[in-house]
Formats: C-alpha cells, structure tokens, sequence
C-alpha cells in the first residue's frame, strides 16, 4: 500500500475520499446526478463546496453534468462528476467533446456490474476498456485506478493533475469495494502532495492561437471572460479553434489527440510491483482485486511458491513495456479481475508470448478472494 | 450606424448558411442588442447545440463554445454557475432543444438559472436535410415523414413557460424590428429568458412543403406572425391559423445563481452544520 504521508488521521471511505482529494487538488466545481455506488461523492462535496468557495449543482442527468463540467472547466475552474456504469455509458459522447476541445476535468466512475441496470450495488471491474474506447473516434485517454482510501485521495490529486497538464479530461475508476469500505487514511498537510495547475497564455490577446502547437504538444487555453477570446468546439478543428474541412488539418487534429498522450506515457503510466524481483509468477491485478493478489501472494511465499504482484494504477495507458519486460522473467502472469478478462487481453498483448496468461475471473458481484487467486497461483506455479 | 464588423470574425465568411435562411438576420439583430446594452465582448459567451443556428459562435467575436447534439444549456449552466458575472447566452434549434435536449430545456427554465436562449424554430432538422421535428406542424412533409407528419408539435414558448421561465418571447426574422427588441429584453433580464425566433428553412422545409421561394417565405411569416396585443383584439376566425408574437410572458422570480449566493452567505453566519 500507499507510504503513509504525515497528516491527520481519519476514518474515511473511498468515495469521501475522493471528495477530500478533490478539495486538496483544487476542485471547486461538481456538477453530478445521483448513482449508485457514487452517490456519496456528491453528498460529501454539496456540503463542502458552498463553505470554500464551491459550486455544487446536482443536474437533471448524467449528460448534463458531464456538459455542465465541461462548461465551468472553460472558466478556470477545476471541475469533477462522478458516476458509475450506466451513468458513464451517458457521459462518454461529452467526454468525447472534452477530448477534441482539450478541456480538463475529472471523471469519476466508481464501477458496478453491467451491461445496463446490472448489479447496482455490488461491485465489478467492467468498466475498464469502457473507459479507453467508450467516446467514439480515435483519442488517447488517461485512466487511473486506486486500491484503498488512501490511494482514491491520492489518486483522485494525481487526476487533476494530470487533466491540467494534458489538457484533457482523466478518467479514475474505482469500484463498489473501494467506494463503500471505510478504513484509515492519512490527509496531507497543504502542500504536502503537488498540486498542478494549467498553464496561463503567455502573450497578449491579440497573438493568442488558442491550439497553438507548443513544445509539450498541449495547448494553452484561457479563461473564458479573460480577454481572449477564441472558439471552443467538438468539430474537427485548426489551431484557431475554427472548424476545418480539409483534409491534412483534420488529420494533424487527430493525430495530435493520440500523440499529446503517447508521448508522454513514461510520465503518466504508474505501477506498482510487490515482491516481484525474483517471482515467478506474477499476479496482475488493480483496484479492489490488487487487496486479494497481495495477501495472495504472501500466502503463496509462506507456501514456498515465488509470487509477486504487478499492480497499474494507471490503467490508461497500458504499461505494455513493462509487462514485456517482467514476461521475461516469470514462468507466467495471473490476471485477476471482477469482469471476464478485459485486462489480461492487454497483459496478453504486452507479453508477446514471452509467459503464459492465465485468468481469475468473477462477475458474480462477490469480490475474488485472496485464496481463489492462491489456487490459481499454486495451478499454474 | 453599427460597425458589424467590430463584432464578427469576418476570416469565417462567408457562412455556412443556405441563401435565404433567416439565421444571418438573428445574428445582426443579436450584435444590434449586444451594442444596444454594452456588453462587452469579452464578457459574453455563447454556446451553442448542434445544428444550423448552432454554427452562429464561428461567426461572432465573443467567448463562444460549441458543444454536442441538444447539451448547450447543460454547457452554459456549468459557465454561467462557475463565472455568474458572465453574459450567457445559448443558441439552439426546435430539433436540438426541444428533442434531444428537451431535459435541459425544461430544467434550465425550471432552475430559472441566468440565461439567454435564443431558440431559432424552423420547424425541421435543416442541416441533415429536412427530418421531422418536434414543431413540424401535424401534416407538413418532411424526409422523415413522407406521407405528412402525423404527430402534433410542441409549443416551444409555451413548455419554457410552464417549466419555469421568467421571460417568453416569440419573435421571426420578418419583424425584425421587434425581434431587436425582445432579444434586448431577453439580454437585460435576470432569470432565464427564451426568444423563440421563427427562422423558416427555405431549402428542407419551404422547398419540400411547396411553400415558394424564401421571399414567399418571409411574406408568410408577414402575413401570419401577429403581435399578441393585436391577435388578442381580433376575431376569432381572424385569428385563425395566426402565430402570436412579443412578450408572451414576463415576471420576477428567483434567479438560480443569486439563490446559491444567498445560501453561501446563509452558511457564514450558520455555523451549527458545518
């Protein structure tokens, strides 16, 4: 888990904290509508946000307080929304918008079981490549997961981080498990963890090419009622932010989508590995799942098999490298998630057959004990 | 005289739009009422849907955003509630509006939140050429409904009425004179205010319902838009077939933003349930 940072120590769930790690980042603007299991999000932060200078607003659906997001981000402000399956199916065409008019914001999807209705109340992990192809058209995405309250807070910091300084809007999905289970966690001192902010235009209105390419590839974008003045739309467009119809500039508009986050994938992509060194085989798991592999894998040591864990919480992009270079040392990775195997196709496709990949599945809306993983590992050791 | 091009971005003409569509004529009158108020370009945004009068932010050198299909009020209620001193308005269509966007449109007015929306109603999906539309009067034609549209249409002033609104205009891109006024109305109201703007479509509706040339177009919107005070005094066979114009409805009541700053201000002094 997370190295304890120093602070006051609470008692606190998933979703608060990741209301608290919202409020540490910045965040003084949530639009949502009420879901389950996130609800708790937005009933932690309408009591806040009026207090710090906030704006709360509970909109008429899901759509909505994506666009209503979108809107309040364009005057400076950090916003959040947080949801859970059916409410992120809603969300993803306005996603998609914050994607081409390169507008920061946090989405929050705290994962129950699918497809539709499902399994409201319990948890799941079937949102994950949802959350890389759900917004049509070809675009990067940042993703992010956490494991415990701690890691939410932390993770949720790191979103608005990320989503200010890409230029884009970051997805951080947790589950029902995280969400709901209430356990220790340490609030940092302010200042304590970075907090990023976008970047201000550098030059006077009348030089301002709001898409300008610049040497990190993100844009500078102003606040609206500033004094720059420029055009925000979901159209394919130039630098200006005028819509365009010829061909190389619709390209570079889309290349540029992808590009601006691929290249910087070594700084966003995070993992982490326990025991890993010498292991033999690997567990891959993330999200509540990765609580069930590290007692696993302490529970195959003690049973003298060399175990160790592989946990990203980046999700988005996938660290395909990584699990090319640890395929190279493991007789073979176990995959374990609550969905039927969204990720270990990934992990499949980072191996390149260099270790076998074997999969612990569960869509039953119980979490995956750390002895099925146990059995697994002790299978195919 | 008014120096229009203090308020276009002339680098994006010509437009898009087809010969004898209205949506040029909301677009000057909107600069006249801008100019008529002194609202600074700087502080004025306008978001818009997806559709033909959904493409005016290209056109206008103010804050403008264009959002996706029926969202633009869900847009500017995240501007307007983060930044309340800006100028909001939206620009919509009968399809974007009222179908797709029908739930931000009633709860927009029903939050009364401050918001200009100038709804530009002519009656079809124009840009994707002619399908049916909410306001597709029962029997027209259209791509979609080949055989005469069976469904009845909405009142569009009526439903921003009834949902909350605190300002009802109708105006059309023949009166023009009038249309200044009710959208400078609308401007200088506090709370969210609709201009229903008949703008009729010459090339997917007019053309297809063998309605004549824009001109015809224009002579009809002349012949049978009516300010109310009027139509109230008529017959009423005269008034048949009649489309009311003006302010059809104008009153005072909460305006969303100032209601969040009362309860801001409320919990500084109320420290019990912090």
């Amino acid at each position: 888990m997370s190295t304890t940072p120093k602070g006051k120590v609470i008692m606190i769930a998933g979703n608060e904290a990741c209301a608290e790690g919202a409020l540490y980042a910045g965040c003084r603007f949530f639009a949502g509508y009420p879901i389950t299991p996130s609800s708790e999000i937005a009933e932690h932060l309408c009591r806040k946000l009026p207090r710090l200078g906030g704006k709360f607003i509970q909109m008429e659906d899901e759509i909505g307080a994506m666009g209503a997001v979108i809107g309040a981000s364009l005057t400076g402000m950090k916003a959040l929304t947080a949801t859970s399956g059916p409410g992120f199916s809603l969300k993803q065409e306005n996603i998609g918008h914050a994607v081409m008019a390169e507008v920061p914001c946090v989405v929050v999807d705290v994962q129950r079981g699918g497809p539709s209705t499902g399994t409201p109340t319990l948890p799941a992990q079937m949102d994950v490549q949802q959350a890389r192809w759900g917004s049509h058209g070809d675009h990067g995405v940042i993703c992010l997961s956490a494991a415990t309250a701690q890691e939410t807070f932390e993770q949720t910091i790191r979103a608005f981080n990320l989503a200010e300084t890409y230029m884009t809007p970051v997805l951080l999905l947790i589950d029902e498990i995280v969400g709901h289970t209430t356990e220790k966690m340490v609030i940092p001192e302010p200042g304590a963890i970075e907090v990023v902010n976008r970047a201000k235009p550098a030059v006077p209105p009348a030089k301002y090419v709001p898409y300008a390419p610049t040497e990190s590839g993100i844009p500078v974008l102003a606040d609206f009622g500033t004094g720059y003045r420029y055009n925000v739309t979901g159209l394919c467009h130039t630098e200006t932010g005028f819509p365009t119809n010829d061909p190389k500039r619709i390209e570079a508009n889309i290349l540029h989508l992808t590009d601006k986050i691929e290249r910087h994938r070594d700084e966003i992509m995070r993992w982490k590995a326990f025991r890993l060194d010498d292991a033999k085989i690997a567990v891959f798991a993330y999200g509540a799942v990765a609580r069930s592999a590290r007692r696993a894998v302490i529970e195959a040591r003690e049973a003298g098999i060399a175990a160790g864990l592989f946990e990203p919480t980046t999700l988005w992009p996938f660290p395909y490298e990584a699990i090319l270079e640890t395929a190279g040392r493991v007789k073979a990775f176990v995959a374990a998630e609550m969905n039927l195997g969204q990720m270990a196709r990934e992990v499949e496709l980072g191996a390149k057959c260099k270790a076998e990949v074997h999969r612990v599945n569960r869509v039953d809306g119980d979490p995956i004990t750390p002895k099925q993983i146990l059995e697994k590992i002790k299978e195919v050791a | 005289m008014i120096d229009y091009y203090e308020y276009i971005r002339a680098q994006n003409f010509p437009h898009i739009w087809c010969a004898g569509c209205g949506d040029g004529i909301v677009l000057k009158s909107f600069i006249r009422s801008l100019k008529k108020l002194g609202i600074a370009k700087d502080d004025a945004v306008m978001v818009s849907g997806i559709g033909c009068s959904s493409r005016t932010p290209g056109y206008i050198d103010i804050n403008t955003l264009h959002t996706t299909h029926g969202r633009a009020l869900a847009f500017a209620t995240g501007v307007k509630f983060a930044n309340p001193r800006l100028k909001v308005i939206v620009v919509t269509g009968d399809g974007d509006a009222t179908a797709i966007g029908g739930n931000h449109y009633i709860h927009a007015a029903r939050r009364n939140i401050d918001i200009t929306c100038l709804l530009y109603n002519n009656y079809i999906y124009g840009m994707t050429g002619g399908q049916v539309s909410p306001t597709t009067p029962r029997g027209m034609n259209a791509s979609t409904a080949p055989f005469g549209n069976i469904e009845p249409a909405f009142n569009i002033s009526g439903l921003a009425q009834a949902a909350g609104a605190s300002f009802v205009a109708r105006g059309d891109v023949y009166h023009v004179q009038q249309l200044d006024k009710l959208i400078a109305a609308a401007l200088g109201k506090t709370g969210f205010s609709l201009v229903e703007i008949l703008s009729p479509c010459p090339t997917a509706y007019g053309r297809r319902n063998k309605m004549g040339t824009p001109v015809d177009l224009m002579n009809w919107l002349k012949d049978n838009v009516v300010a109310k005070d009027k139509l109230d005094k008529m017959t009423e066979e005269e008034q048949r077939g009649k489309v009311p114009s003006g302010v059809l409805w104008d009153v005072e009541k909460p305006e969303f933003c100032g209601e969040y700053a009362k309860l801001v201000e409320r919990l500084k002094t109320d420290k019990k349930k912090a």
